[in-house]
């Protein structure tokens, strides 16, 4: 079963232009247990759609329609302070930006502590909670560091420190919002085995979010692509990555850096621009992008099945679908 | 070769001036200042008295169609004295102002842009400057010189420098290392030729909306000490004297106090609104500020 | 923490003998000198050089600013011209009524800046908060002179709720709060616009920040997010403010000292510039610049107490 089940769920964002459809039709799954990856490049609409999953969106935008089902429950049509009380217990979230992510001016301690409010635990128990967590995520003498403010870690660290935080309730649901993106390649690493032996001892579901492809091959067992607001092709990583169906997923493989065998002067780049998406295009989104569009993409395509729990939004494969 | 692009001189007077009177607050602000201004230019021609012509018959009147706002204990007519009052707040105010502006520029461009040493002495001066408070500061020289006009103008220009100072020294460290001054430099401009064609152009606007936000406090600084008797010296009409005769007279009649708060009090709104505005459109980053 | 505050009290220990030294200087360089204007114009010679050497006037400039500070360090600011007393004595009377006055008008303006400039952040663009920013800009710069006369004129001559004049009672705490009401209300006042000003757009800034949008990703209760995580942040810009805010205070409590006939440092000074009693004003002038340095250096300590990243240096 999947802990979250999202269905055709559209997002749109008021703007001085008119509505921008930053999401459209999204459907998709996090299967219990396992990591789910969302790839796409900057502004596909990977932080609008965990915005919209934990409910936390811009004034400005606005559900159109569709389901965000958790745990076979609607997280749309909860209150907010249901919503709330599944945040950072059931569901909880990394950012990015580990510089941004913890209070300046109160300690980690206190603030490891304060999210854990709704347990009924002495403040002594609440803060051993707190030490196991940051020798989990192995951060050396945690005790001591508990009393420190974030401005005394490094980047790498205090990324650390926001996983433990994110796993300190058990939730069934990890949302990683490109938590790697701002540190260096071998700290990357690092965070990122730590984040996979993590998920096999606590047994939760991860969606994580990355623009960066050797990130998702090594850590996901699933693979969400997605462009310009919609979801183009998903299925395992062995799948998607090895046998892309759809001409977006084709033309990113080729243009990450450490899928390249020959050596180039100059890094390929898919060319064209994403599409205006205040005022769309009514056939499919990356036609204009597209080496292989014909006649049939003035349509918008819908998911057709490649191979078994392998999609794509592309008419190619529709056509080859067996029937 | 690349473009440099220099970036736009916000000189475009009627652009602002668009923006400003699309702002109903910048526009309240303008409406009050162009009045106060242009009854201070034309005072001679508003005012239907002279303001220090004594006309004891007509004392302590409350406000009746020959006398607008009443008269005081001398029968002098207070709309007249308030209008011509308004002279005497800009005659302190924009010197001061200007003086201050200019001192501020020229310390802060050295500061921001020379070396550490002289940097940190000027920045030690205007912190040094202050930490006098400043009535305290004025009322100490006044009590060596004697009241007058011009003593008010100097202490409070000097105390001033600092605000200009500071703003133009943090804008000229932030300019000293734009791209496009780097690339002048790189060219072979001299520090005179950065300075006037970069650094001034750029700080002139920051610098208007701290003057427009300054000038309440100078006219307010003015007619405060005035009204101590420490600033103008009767029978010179000052909105600061005005209250004080009001004040000495506060159980015979109100119409010296309302009389002579109200101008300070429009002067301040229509100064403060203006800046307010005006900062919105010199800065646009502190406009509208999220969405998303 | 211990070496931050003392690098701290060095530089105003630096700054207040600079300002100590620049105060001499511009007094001796401005004309007119202490000595008429005790005396008046019209003085004999004898009786001039005699004063002049009584407050060592006629030495040297630099003798003068050394024995200047010496005797400052040991509390000694010269003698009352008229009564002979201390001058030290006479301004350090006055010195808590000011105070007092001071620090309950920017205690009371402070809460409700804070709140108005909290609900303002967390109700944006709402009526109120478009009310408060109306109403906080048009007190804003409203001398406090102004304000001092007309509620003196409403509420102690035609309604007569308050008393008009002096401190009340020296035993009477409920009779000197009474008379606090007037003055503190005309001082506070643009400050609750300025606060509410500062702090909603502090608020706003810090709401946007990224550490509050992990606050919400954990569920933590609203209030204590925007109370507990933002305002303690956004309380910062407020706290240097205020210290710095000083002196205005000062200044404000001047106007208002004399309109209301409150005892106080700015009674002093204009009852002593009207007297030619130069030494207590040059007194005066002295301990509130004291004053003044003292509350800057005590808002960057609060601050760095607040902010870890001072303390470190960061």
């Amino acid at each position: 079963m999947a802990v979250l089940d999202i269905r055709d769920l559209s997002v749109s964002y008021a703007t001085p232009r008119g509505a921008l459809k930053a999401l459209r039709d999204v459907t998709m799954k996090v299967p219990e247990g396992k990591i789910t990856g969302i790839v796409g490049e900057s502004g596909c609409g990977k932080s609008t759609l965990i915005s919209a999953i934990i409910r936390l969106m811009a004034p400005n935008a606005k559900v159109g329609s569709g389901e965000v089902r958790f745990k076979g429950e609607d997280l749309l049509s909860r209150s907010e302070a249901e919503m709330r009380a599944l945040r950072g217990t059931e569901i909880s979230m990394v950012f990015q930006d580990p510089m941004q992510t913890h209070n300046p001016v109160l300690t980690v301690g206190r603030q490891m502590i304060d999210i854990q409010y709704r347990d009924k635990l002495s403040k002594a128990d609440k803060r051993k909670r707190a030490t196991e967590m940051l020798a989990l995520v192995g951060i050396p003498d945690p005790q001591a560091r508990l009393n420190q403010y974030p401005f005394e870690f490094s980047g790498g660290m205090r990324q650390r420190i926001a996983i433990a935080m994110a796993l300190m309730a058990k939730p069934s649901l990890l949302i990683a919002d490109e938590p790697t993106t701002a540190l260096d390649a071998t700290l990357e690493v690092q965070i990122i085995k730590r984040l996979r032996e993590l998920q096999d001892e606590i047994g939760c579901s991860i969606l994580f979010i990355s623009h960066h492809l050797g990130v998702i091959a090594e850590l996901c067992d699933e693979v969400v692509v997605m462009y310009a607001g919609e979801v183009v092709e998903s299925g395992t990583v062995r799948d998607v990555f090895h046998n892309p169906a759809h001409p977006y997923t084709r033309a990113l493989l080729e243009c990450d850096p450490g899928h390249i065998k020959v050596r180039t002067r100059n890094l390929p780049t898919i060319p064209g621009n994403i599409p205006d998406l205040v005022s769309l295009p009514t056939g499919c989104i990356f036609a204009d992008r597209c080496d292989v569009r014909y006649d049939a993409c003035g349509a918008r395509p819908v998911m057709a099945t490649a191979s078994s729990g392998h999609q794509a939004a592309c008419h190619l494969i529709a056509e080859k679908e067996p029937a | 070769m690349t473009d440099i692009t220099l970036p736009k001189p916000r000189s475009e007077l009627g652009e602002i001036f668009h923006h400003l009177i699309r702002d109903p607050l910048g526009l309240a602000g303008l409406i009050i200042v162009t009045l106060i201004v242009a009854s201070a230019l034309f005072a001679p021609w508003i005012a239907p008295y002279d303001p220090i012509a004594l006309n004891i018959p007509d004392r302590l009147q409350s406000p009746n169609p020959a006398h607008l706002m009443g008269s005081d204990q001398l029968g002098r007519d207070t709309f007249s004295r308030v209008i011509w009052g308004g002279r005497v707040a800009l005659q302190v105010a924009l010197p001061t102002i200007a003086g201050a502006i200019a001192v501020g520029l020229i310390l802060g461009m050295i500061a921001g842009y020379g070396p550490k040493w002289l940097d940190s002495l000027i920045v030690l001066f205007f912190d040094t400057v202050r930490s006098f408070p400043t009535v305290m500061f004025a009322l100490a020289v006044v009590a060596l010189v004697g009241p007058s006009l011009n003593t008010v103008i100097l202490v409070i220009m000097v105390t001033s420098i600092p605000t200009y100072g500071r703003v133009v020294r943090t804008l000229t460290q932030s300019l000293k290392e734009a791209e496009f001054i780097t690339a002048e430099k790189s060219l072979g401009a001299s520090t005179a030729r950065i300075m006037g064609i970069h650094i001034v152009p750029n700080v002139l606007g920051p610098l208007a909306v701290l003057a427009a936000m300054d000038i309440p406090t100078v006219v307010g600084l003015e007619a405060g000490l005035s009204f101590l008797g420490m600033g103008v010296k009767p029978p010179t009409p000052s909105w600061g004297s005005l209250l004080n005769d009001g004040y000495n007279l506060i159980r015979n009649t109100p119409w010296l106090i309302v009389a002579g708060g109200i101008p300070l009090i429009l002067t301040t709104l229509g100064f403060t609104f203006l800046g307010e505005a005006l900062r919105d459109v010199v800065d646009p980053k502190l406009r509208g500020k999220g969405g998303k | 923490m211990l070496s931050y505050i003392l690098r701290r009290l060095g530089l105003s220990a630096a700054i207040t003998v600079l300002a100590v030294a620049l105060l001499f200087l511009i007094i001796h360089m401005i004309p007119g000198d202490p000595v008429s204007t005790i005396l008046g114009p019209k003085a004999s010679p004898e009786l001039r050089a005699a004063l002049e050497a009584r407050m060592g006037l006629d030495r040297p400039l630099p003798v003068q600013i050394g024995l200047f500070f010496m005797n400052m360090l040991r509390g000694d600011l010269g003698l009352d011209v008229f009564s002979n007393r201390p001058v030290t004595q006479i301004v350090l009377g006055q010195v808590p009524y000011t105070l007092v006055l001071i620090l309950v008008s920017i205690l009371w303006s402070a809460v409700l800046g804070i709140a108005l400039g909290c609900y303002s952040a967390v109700n944006r663009n709402s009526l109120g908060d478009r009310l408060t920013g109306v109403l906080s800009v048009s007190v804003i710069a409203v001398p406090a002179f102004v304000v001092s006369l007309y509620s003196l004129l409403i509420f102690a001559v035609k309604l007569q709720w308050f008393p008009a004049i002096g401190a009340g009672a020296p035993a009477d705490w409920g009779d000197q709060l009474h008379h606090l009401v007037l003055p503190s209300l005309a001082i506070g006042l643009s400050w609750v616009g300025y606060i509410a000003r500062l702090v909603r757009a502090s608020m706003l800034e810090v709401m946007g920040e990224g550490h509050i949008r992990t606050a919400r990703a954990f569920g933590l209760p609203e209030r204590q997010i925007t109370y507990g995580y933002a305002l303690r942040l956004a309380i910062l810009p407020t706290v240097t403010v205020i210290g710095v805010g000083m002196g205005f205070l000062l200044s404000a409590a001047v106007f208002t000292e004399i309109v209301f006939s409150r005892p106080g440092l700015g009674k002093l000074v204009i009852d002593s510039i009207t007297t030619r009693n130069y030494p207590v004003v040059m007194g005066s002038v002295l301990v509130s610049t004291l004053i003044f340095v003292a509350s800057t250096t005590l808002a960057d300590i609060v601050n760095a107490i607040l902010d870890p990243r001072i303390r470190a240096g960061k």
